[in-house]
């Protein structure tokens, strides 16, 4: 665990062991204590039992000895996690969208990617948004770690000091694949980095739906591949006939225009079969019309 | 005062003695034994609930993957999971039962202040209840929020969190009037010559914990009112796309819910304030440390639910200052682990159930109460922060703490309120089970926290299995040991009990076994010190 992998590590894994240090030696003290006193003074033993008046002076040290030990343990503490809020200014940006149940990295450059790869020993300084719920970022390896909150800018800075690929874990619960809400942290050398960067699709040149279909967290639970997540797959999905239950009876649906609308709009009024009813809320006012026909377009590309 | 000076004429609490007889004059009944057993009942009845439900999700766990149900079920679960050990069993836990049954008796009074308040109390709870059980079947699904209910998720997911929430608002009603009857209680109840300061430990445990309930829980029932109005009414509190702010939930959610930690663990560690010199047979070590303790965090505990928040871009200047006041709040809970150890000092130790409960309550209080300091320092909390060591903590502090004490307590004072002796050997056995089973369940869940494993993970990666498999076997021997815990103390064979079976010194073993329903016909003797033991 104690890798050295960002500039971090060194610094808070010393607090940890200096609170665990102290914190073993309380425990062994006490529990020491506890059962010594159980086997000397057991009534087999000590039957008749000594009354000992209260001792101030006793009071008194561990009074103050322990507010001594935790104002330490607050200092070392706050001094290892000034750092993580001052961000060096010669930092890369990266932009971190967090939506249910994906994560996105925008580089300077309007570059996107599902991954977050990084030069190494350089500093780097995450802005991390929220489309849809309160998100976590986290990167264990990296000691570092913050809420992605919607509407509020927070952020991350680090600097990577290893090559290797480290886990990114969603740590704020966001829902039904909110334990598959990962992805990876790739610290590379500087040249594969310009490769890998150069290599990227431009944000912008996404098609209008499917930057709806992010931004209203669809693809979450719809994937674009064909894989099951938690309801039907977008691919291939259009011109279909699907198997619903409406109002308890089964019936046959053609996947077209109005299906979809109503699909999104009243998502509970015909459910494929095999699938649950109520994890779908209605998205009638949040995707608008217009936007509908832009994401239907889309939809008919995804053969 | 010993056994002769009560008469036939002076029948149990447990015989009915009014019109009504059977369930009838226990549904109708003001007296708070009674009260206290049919709060003890109903949460014997939600806790078997809660386990069962723990033991799914880690059976779920067991394996990477799915194994029988699917993540939008195991939401549910530890939501349900989360709300009814929290709401239904430990915030009014050891207050409902013991400061209902023995409160009243060790300040030498004949009930609380307000006996019919008391049975509404009892009434709300269950209403309460019924409501979160509700919820879990009506509407469009079991809430998927967490017990925590965060904004925006909360105010925005397609399930049932209306039902929910409205149970924790009613329960929390229950929660203030129980606090206002025993402020009024310990006031205005006490037998004459019983000051302040000759009071038990546990009535002083029982006071500092009813004021925080009393200013608390109001916030938490604002808040959740909140939510209902976010969701119904689309007013813009917390959810940004209304323009509210997600951050202030947490706030008014934490203002509440972290004093809350000290309603239930104030009176656990009034229990084991009372069990200890009893089976040392030495008066408690610090009386006056340990009173003021208990004041002290009941004050400065309002004042720490930021740590809560160290990861949720709150300014920095506050997290510094959360950080420093949850340190402090941490050495009156050192003070009394110091005092009870040093009362074992040269005293004669009797390892009754009671007595392992109370040790086994400061070993795993003080592993919880350790670990929080890692969660009160920046620089670490940032790398614990929602992963499974704070699973792991605040089970240590819940179930190993509050837990224990409950199950202490109970063994403690089940020969009082049943008039019956149980079998210690099978105690013993069942406690060994509890205590191995517990340490195994959740201490692997400390390492796999500091190497990142997020909380309320329905899937984890392989480098995992190993420490979720020794968690699920150890939940298996805990669960074992609820089973003989709860056949032993339940089965009906149990000689009869003596009016003082262990040689406590508090007024409620100078009383018959089971005690009378007017528990003093005239007032009590008032020693000078409650654990005299000369």
């Amino acid at each position: 665990m104690y890798t050295g992998a960002s500039n971090f590590v060194e610094g808070v894994d010393w607090v940890f062991k200096l609170i665990f240090g102290i914190g073993f030696f309380f425990l062994f003290l006490i529990t020491g204590m506890m059962i010594y006193f159980a086997i000397r003074y057991n009534r087999k033993r000590h039957p008749k039992a000594e009354q000992i008046k209260d001792n101030i002076a006793l009071e008194i040290a561990w009074i103050t000895i322990p507010t001594i030990i935790v104002i330490l343990m607050f200092y070392y503490g706050y001094a290892a996690f000034q750092p993580m809020i001052w961000v060096p200014r010669d930092s890369m940006q990266v932009k971190v969208t967090g939506r249910m149940w994906q994560w996105s990295f925008e580089y300077p450059g309007g570059r996107q990617a599902n991954e977050l790869v990084l030069p190494i020993n350089q500093p780097v300084k995450l802005n991390l948004h929220s489309v849809d719920v309160i998100h976590g970022f986290s990167i264990p390896d990296f000691r570092v770690k913050e809420d992605v909150v919607p509407g509020k800018d927070n952020y991350m800075w680090f600097k990577p000091q290893r090559l290797g690929d480290y886990e990114i874990f969603c740590t704020a619960y966001c829902g039904v694949r909110h334990s598959y809400m990962g992805s990876k942290v790739r610290v590379v050398t500087q040249k594969d980095f310009t490769h890998w960067l150069a290599a990227l699709p431009l944000a912008s040149a996404e098609p209008e739906g499917l930057t709806i279909l992010k931004k209203n967290a669809c693809i979450g639970c719809h994937s674009m591949d064909g894989s099951k997540l938690v309801s039907v797959s977008f691919k291939g999905l259009f011109g279909k006939t699907e198997t619903v239950i409406t109002n308890g009876k089964q019936r046959k649906v053609m996947v077209d225009d109005t299906y979809i609308i109503a699909s999104v709009y009243e998502p509970d009024k015909d459910i494929v079969f095999g699938y649950q009813k109520g994890i779908m809320k209605s998205y009638k006012g949040l995707i608008k019309e217009d936007e509908m026909k832009k994401i239907i377009d889309y939809l008919k590309t995804l053969k | 005062m010993t056994e002769e000076s009560y008469p036939i004429a002076h029948p149990s609490y447990l015989v009915d003695t009014g019109k009504r007889k059977g369930i009838k004059a226990w549904l109708t009944t003001c007296d708070h034994k009674r009260i206290a057993l049919l709060y003890l009942w109903s949460i014997m009845v939600f806790f078997i609930i809660g386990a069962i439900l723990g033991e799914t999700m880690r059976t779920e766990l067991f394996r990477p993957g799915q194994q029988f149900y699917g993540p939008q079920t195991y939401n549910a679960i530890f939501t349900l999971h989360g709300l009814i050990m929290i709401f239904l069993i430990v915030i009014p836990g050891l207050t409902v039962v013991f400061g209902n049954f023995v409160m009243p008796i060790m300040i030498g009074a004949n009930d609380v202040a307000f006996p019919r308040l008391n049975l509404f109390s009892w009434y709300l709870y269950i209403l309460g209840a019924a409501v979160v059980v509700v919820s879990q079947f009506a509407g469009s699904g079991p809430p998927d929020t967490g017990w925590t209910f965060y904004a925006p998720y909360s105010t925005q997911t397609h399930t049932n969190v209306i039902a929910a929430v409205s149970g924790a608002f009613i329960l929390g009603f229950s929660s203030i009037l129980t606090g206002i009857n025993f402020i009024v209680t310990i006031h205005r109840l006490r037998t004459p010559k019983m000051t302040f300061f000759k009071m038990p430990l546990l009535p002083w445990a029982v006071y500092a914990t009813a004021w925080i309930q009393v200013l608390a829980t109001p916030i938490i029932g604002i808040t959740l009112l909140m939510i209902i109005g976010e969701r119904v009414f689309r007013i813009g509190f917390f959810d940004p796309a209304l323009g509210g702010d997600p951050i202030l939930y947490q706030h008014l959610f934490w203002i509440y819910s972290h004093p809350a930690v000290y309603i239930m663990i104030l009176p656990a560690m009034g229990v084991i304030t009372e069990i200890i010199p009893t089976f040392s047979q030495r008066r408690i070590f610090g009386y006056k440390a340990i009173a003021f303790s208990s004041l002290a965090i009941a004050g400065v505990g309002y004042f720490v639910w930021g740590h809560h928040m160290f990861t949720s871009g709150m300014s920095k200047e506050a997290i510094w200052v959360f950080s420093l006041l949850t340190f402090l709040v941490a050495v009156p809970s050192a003070i009394k682990v110091f005092n009870w150890v040093t009362t074992m000092y040269k005293g004669s130790i009797d390892l009754k159930p009671p007595m392992l409960y109370a040790m086994a309550f400061i070993f795993l209080f003080t592993i919880g109460g350790l670990t929080g300091l890692v969660q009160g320092a920046l620089a670490t909390d940032i790398q614990v922060h929602d992963t499974s060591f704070i699973v792991a903590h605040f089970h240590y502090i819940i179930f190993g703490g509050v837990g224990f004490a409950f199950l202490g307590g109970l063994h403690y004072w089940y020969p009082k309120m049943f008039g019956r002796l149980y079998n210690i050997r099978t105690a013993n056995i069942a406690w060994g089970f509890l205590f191995t089973g517990f340490n195994l369940l959740y201490f692997p869940q400390f390492v796999i926290g500091l190497e990142g494993m997020p909380r309320r993970y329905f899937d984890y990666l392989p480098q995992f299995t190993l420490s979720q498999q020794i968690s699920t076997v150890g939940g298996y021997l805990l669960g074992i040991g609820l089973i003989i815990m709860i056949v032993n103390l339940f089965r009906k064979s149990g000689e009869k009990a003596p009016d003082n079976p262990w040689g406590g010194k508090t007024l409620e073993w100078q009383l018959p076994s089971p005690p009378p329903e007017e528990n003093f016909s005239t007032p009590p003797n008032v020693s000078d010190f409650p654990y005299d033991y000369d």
